[in-house]
């Protein structure tokens, strides 16, 4: 199924949040949106992805 | 010493960690800077994510994430949400920006998520003008600090409107106040703690200084004798001559 994760398409295989960062290697200290709602690190387990979804990935960066 | 919702911080410099020339040179200014609390913020994962979290863990200061970027309240909203987790804190630094040229904030935006996130616990520091409705609104949605622009972000203009600023300090003599962004001297940066503000928070003037590491220890002097300069009471401007030297028993010549 086709999503869009940080903004790129990306063909996926896996049914839930925690399975699509993980085939898109995304790991280490993120947190995370579906769709534009935060969903915890908790639940990205038992979170469902759908075709067409939005995940954003977002890890630590510089700020003022 | 700046009390931030019950936290007493060591110093009344804020740094923030954008801009640097490098990751060496960041961590050189904030040694030198002497700086209690960072502002960091929250990007796409690209792959640098992981190695500048362990950088500011390094840093041993408090972590103050910000919502940068944002343009609505809702979306301020679920960028705390997100530094909550990633950055294990409940103190946000909330920017709602709502103009692209002046990046100054949608104070409308700015109360409302203010609001919401104040009842969800967190410990909000909104990026403000110094209107002073606009404040006692921030006050009114739950937030028990200001930080109120001294000149549009990376302008490095200084203090725009210190008469502003100096009523803001008046009219809310209890409420820890910040000069956040517009600072580009250290003349600046005390300047705002003469007034009597308990803090400033500053990047662009240090990250884009020729010598990031020097300025930032500049900073930490000018913060510093800002605050001891208001401690000790300044004299009354006059807007006439009063001779220092006695009078009495002048010579006649």
């Amino acid at each position: 199924m086709r999503i869009t994760i940080n903004g790129a398409p990306r063909d996926v295989v896996a049914t839930t949040l925690a399975g699509a960062l993980a085939e898109a290697e995304l790991t280490g200290r993120i947190a995370t949106a579906l769709n534009g709602s935060f969903v915890p690190a908790a639940l990205r387990g038992t979170t469902p992805i759908r075709e067409g979804d939005t995940i954003e990935a977002l890890s630590p960066m510089q700020g003022g | 010493m700046p009390v931030f919702y019950g936290t007493t911080i060591d110093s009344a410099l804020m740094l923030g960690t954008a801009g640097y020339p490098s990751p060496k040179i960041l961590t050189d200014a904030f040694a030198r800077s002497g700086a209690g609390i960072a502002t960091v913020s929250l990007r796409r994962e690209a792959g640098g994510g992981q190695d500048f979290w362990a950088l500011i863990q390094s840093l041993e200061v408090r972590l103050l994430p910000n919502t940068a970027g944002c343009h609505s309240a809702r979306d301020a909203v679920t960028t705390a949400h997100m530094a909550r987790e990633v950055f294990d804190t409940d103190w946000i630094k909330l920017e709602v920006i709502g103009h692209a040229d002046t990046l100054q904030p949608d104070v409308f935006e700015l109360v409302e998520a203010a609001r919401i996130l104040s009842a969800e616990g967190f410990s909000v520091f909104p990026y403000c003008t110094e209107d002073l409705v606009v404040c006692e609104r921030l006050l009114d949605a739950g937030c028990h600090v200001l930080m109120p622009w001294g000149a549009p972000i990376g302008s490095g203009l200084g203090l725009n409107n210190p008469h502003g600023l100096r009523a803001l300090r008046a009219a809310f003599p209890d409420v820890p106040l910040v000069v956040d962004a517009g600072i580009g001297l250290p003349s600046h940066a005390a300047a705002a703690m003469e007034m009597g503000y308990d803090a400033v928070l500053l990047n662009s003037a240090v990250a884009r200084a020729g010598d990031p590491a020097a300025m930032a220890a500049a900073m930490a002097d000018a913060v510093r004798a800002g605050r001891a300069a208001y401690l000790a009471d300044p004299m009354e401007r006059t807007d006439m001559a009063v001779p220092s030297t006695p009078v009495i028993g002048r010579a006649f010549l």
